[in-house]
């Protein structure tokens, strides 16, 4: 059976620094601020528009974590419906042009 | 060369010079009474002589003009910003470097205009007012930051004879020469009483916490930077310049140490500062 795939990309709407393996957000429409942790922060800086979720699950979570690929999932899939709902982050079944 | 241009007034026309953080704003009124009281609330930030950068023509009204309960609303439009609350209108051209203000006779409307207008004169270029009280010692300024309640009119009491307080509410942050300064303001919180005009250069930002006994500890760059957006006042509704004002902030972390102070409220705190 097909399964549709996720591509993120970032929102224009915000403001972001990295500083070692955080980074910061902040969503320029109405200041709200996220703080994302390591794994977070690998995720964000792979929302490229082009590379599926499951992808960067796989080589930026799994990988570089050693975590589970089906606990990454569901905590991934969490965390970009957050970024998601604030605006955050954009996020669709086909690849997002930059 | 700086062309300006008088407003028309049938009346006689009285100017004041109100200058914080070294930008001089000028203030024009038919109404001699308000002259008086913004000497009684701007004393030394008034310069007699001072170029101004900026003019507003102010137009006291009666009042009840505008809804009182209305909250702050800062946006730009048609070449202009607005400025608008319960208790006043105002219209200001960056381009033009010349606004209206509509308000009734009172000094916390003048009050609020300014401290908005700064900090979007500030957001273009690197600086911004912060929620803090701040003092200078042994030629440095040291800024205590906290939401309400969080201590920083009970440091600014604490203070020894050798600090000079810069204020107990709004810190004026500029950054001149590649280095951060601070600057007194005349924006006071529960003290009531405007700050020193002088200038230091900033040596470090507490971030307050009451607590029972003194402790200063370092705060990571990212915690640093979320903790002073939550308390840098900024009012527009406009994502460039609030893109700008967060930039300003990753660049203030990076050049000044911001600490956690948990304190005390006694006058020991400040064998920690200085």
């Amino acid at each position: 059976m097909p399964t549709t795939e996720t591509y993120l990309a970032k929102s224009n709407d915000i403001a972001a620094r990295t500083l070692g393996d955080e980074t910061i957000v902040m969503s320029t429409l109405d200041s709200t601020i996220f703080m994302l942790n390591p794994t977070g922060t690998a995720i964000w800086q792979a929302a490229d528009g082009n590379t599926p979720l499951s992808r960067i699950i796989e080589d930026k979570v799994c990988a570089e974590f050693d975590v589970p690929v089906e606990q990454a999932s569901v905590d991934a899939r969490q965390f970009v419906d957050e970024l998601a709902e604030h605006g955050i982050l954009i996020v669709s079944d086909h690849p997002i042009p930059q | 060369m700086t062309l300006r241009m008088k407003f028309p007034t049938g009346a006689q026309d009285h100017e004041v010079v109100i200058e914080i953080g070294g930008i001089p704003i000028a203030l024009e009124t038919t109404d001699a009474g308000f002259v008086d009281l913004l000497k009684g609330r701007y004393g030394e930030y008034m310069k007699s002589k001072a170029i101004p950068d900026f003019t507003f023509r102010v137009d006291l009204i009666a009042p009840d003009s505008f809804n009182p309960e209305a909250d702050a609303e800062v946006w730009f439009a048609n070449g202009q910003w607005r400025l608008e609350r319960g208790d006043f209108r105002a219209t200001w051209s960056q381009e033009s470097r010349q606004g209206v203000i509509r308000q009734t006779a009172n000094p916390y409307s003048i009050d609020s205009v300014l401290r908005i207008t700064h900090t979007l004169l500030l957001a273009r270029t690197g600086g911004f007012l912060l929620h803090a009280s701040s003092a200078v010692r042994n030629g440095k300024a040291f800024l205590f930051s906290g939401l309400s309640e969080a201590g920083k009119t009970t440091i600014a009491r604490l203070a020894p004879p050798d600090a000079e307080l810069l204020t107990d509410e709004a810190s004026y942050v500029r950054r001149v020469d590649g280095r951060y300064m601070a600057y007194g303001t005349p924006f006071a919180g529960e003290m009531g009483t405007p700050g020193k005009n002088i200038s230091a250069p900033i040596a470090a930002v507490y971030l307050l916490h009451k607590a029972a006994e003194n402790k200063i500890e370092s705060v990571n760059p990212a915690e640093a930077i979320r903790r002073l957006m939550r308390n840098i006042l900024f009012f527009a509704h406009d994502p460039e310049l609030v893109r700008l004002v967060f930039e300003s902030a990753c660049a203030f972390v990076a050049a000044v140490p911001v600490y956690r102070l948990s304190f005390f409220p006694d006058e020991r705190v400040w064998d920690l500062i200085g």
